[in-house]
């Protein structure tokens, strides 16, 4: 085989694709369909929570047309960190919505499960031989931490989707993953280079991102040749330019010449980007370099209570200026309200209009405009207790008589009644740390079923 | 001449590299461009900590990617992305204060 062809659908499962392009992929024979599905991008609650961050509609939606394409053309199907987060939660949510559609399509197809959840006594166990180790600037892995943490899933490399591969799935769905292990691994199996593998893995998981005009929600093709691949968005009015290709390099990393992942990194400090037309742009130079040490990345969140917020305005120019005085009063006047009731919680307001958007980054430390949004939160270990300590921050703010005041009558404008939300359960990160393993397959259990 | 560096810049932008750390690409619009900028080292460690209220150790990185003619900066998050306190949990609206850079020029 002298080319590999992969077609990636989206980039990210449920952001959907225009038909024209998808169908103009398969025109092209890919070897390979491919997405992935997750990211930690929207914080810690879908993790945490077990809940997909992409609406099951619209998961159905892409992945209707990827099987009906796929599997009556014998096309593998690899899916990465099902339902978002990858979690065993979010594998079953996904593996539900495919096996849907398999009866509803009658289509009929061995399907790989690949869980990636590490249960949290092996993490432990690790954690105590010395064997996970802080990503900076994360903090040392504390027992505590790990006891408190929902569940714990790690990255999975190319490895366990080739085993799955090998054992005659056509359809891979894996839980987290290296975002772009599911081009990759193919591709490696099929005999390519690792390096040239995992960059075009890297660039097709963001689908149509690196095009200009960019977008996540279109289709991208990759052809992979010995020493270069080719990348070529499916929709006319976009381009891949040298720059553009190149400009993606940079997304949502912190070094765009050394890219880590699981078993070593990729080195780009020799890559070139040159055109081929002026839609198509070729990449060459990209190396793979096997860490002397094989390490998986951990993510896992905890849960710290349940949060209630209410949403308000004020433009009153005197209150603008007292703004911090009455933030603090308010603070003060709920804490020795309930100093002899047994509720534990954080109260906090968010000042739109001053440094809401960047808080302590930002650089203008004062209220610039003529009004401002208000966000009091309150946080605390059961809904009850958050709503009560909101309730009390929202009727203190109201009438809080601050100095200089003419508005005797009311501080703020409500937008909405009521004017409380529940904004349920909160997460937060708490593991986020690499672990040694000495077999890259051996924590990703596979299940075959017969579809 | 002073040019204000979106008359030299295509994109700015910012976002999360992981949940602890945050980059910003700056991606120049020429060659020549992005070459004065880089090589009179305008984008620099002190820059960002006036423009961010950081100090020194919280600036990861200032990488130069000549192959986009970008220049990339990584600063530490304030916080972890989602923990109780955040503004921004995609790290999206955190480029603003580079928008105020002004660049000397030769005439």
């Amino acid at each position: 085989m002298d080319e590999f062809r992969i077609l990636s659908a989206t980039a990210i499962l449920g952001y959907g694709f225009p038909i024209s392009s998808f169908e103009a992929g398969l025109a092209r024979k890919p070897h390979l369909i491919a997405v992935d599905a997750g990211s930690t991008d929207p914080g810690p609650y879908y993790l945490g929570a077990g809940v997909s961050f992409t609406d099951r509609d619209a998961v159905k939606r892409d992945l209707e047309l990827m099987l009906k394409a796929g599997i009556p053309a014998g096309i593998p199907i690899v899916i990465g960190t099902a339902g978002g987060s990858g979690g065993d939660a979010h594998l079953a949510w996904n593996q539900a919505i495919i096996e849907e559609i398999a009866k509803e399509q009658g289509l009929h197809f061995n399907m790989a499960v690949i869980h990636a959840e590490i249960p949290k006594d092996d993490v432990l166990k690790k954690l105590k031989d010395g064997h996970v180790h802080p990503l900076p600037p994360a903090k040392q892995l504390e027992a505590e931490d790990l006891e408190q943490t929902v569940s714990v899933v790690a990255q999975m490399g190319i490895e366990p989707i080739i085993k799955a591969l090998d054992a005659g799935a056509q359809v891979v769905l894996a839980g987290r993953c290296y975002d772009p292990a599911v081009f990759a691994a193919p591709a490696v199996r099929a005999g390519f280079d690792k390096g040239l593998a995992v960059h075009l893995g890297k660039i097709l998981e963001c689908a149509s991102i690196a095009a200009t005009p960019g977008s996540g929600s279109d289709c991208m093709f990759g052809y992979l040749r010995s020493d270069h691949f080719d990348v070529e968005p499916l929709n006319d009015i976009r381009q891949c330019t040298p720059v553009s290709v190149a400009a993606h390099t940079l997304y949502e990393k912190t070094d765009p010449y050394i890219l880590p992942g699981p078993g070593g990194h990729l080195d780009l400090r020799q890559c070139r980007f040159e055109p081929v037309t002026d839609r198509i742009t070729r990449v060459s130079g990209s190396k793979y370099v096997n860490a002397a040490q094989y390490t998986v990345k951990l993510e896992g969140a905890k849960r710290i209570g349940f949060r209630t917020v209410s949403i308000a305005g004020a433009r009153d120019p005197i209150l603008l200026e007292q703004i911090d005085e009455i933030i603090e009063g308010v603070t003060e006047r709920v804490k020795d309200n309930f100093k002899d009731r047994d509720i534990k919680y954080e109260l906090l307001f968010t000042i739109y209009g001053r440094d809401g958007v960047m808080g302590s980054l930002e650089p203008v430390r004062k209220v610039a405009g003529h009004e401002i949004g208000i966000v009091i939160e309150a946080v605390s270990d059961t809904q009850a207790h958050a709503d009560t300590i909101c309730a009390a921050a929202r009727s203190t703010m109201l009438h809080y008589g601050y100095t200089g005041r003419r508005a005797t009558a009311g501080n703020l404008a409500f937008p909405y009644s009521p004017s409380d939300f529940h904004a349920g359960e909160v997460y937060v990160f708490r593991v986020y740390h690499l672990m040694d393993v000495d077999d890259p397959c051996a924590w990703f259990p596979m299940d075959m079923v017969e579809v | 001449m002073t040019k204000n560096i979106t008359e030299l810049t295509n994109i700015i932008r910012s976002k999360n590299s992981g949940p602890y750390e945050l980059t910003m690409d700056l991606m120049f619009n020429s060659a020549e461009n992005y070459h004065y900028v880089s090589e009179n080292n305008i984008i620099n460690t002190d820059l960002i900590c006036k423009l961010y209220r950081i100090t020194p150790d919280q600036v990861i990185g200032i990488v130069h990617f000549e192959p986009a003619y970008a220049i990339k900066v990584t600063i530490v998050r304030p916080i972890c992305s989602g923990d109780l306190g955040e503004t921004d949990v995609y790290g999206a609206q955190q480029h603003a204060p580079l928008l105020s850079i002004q660049v000397d020029m030769p005439d």
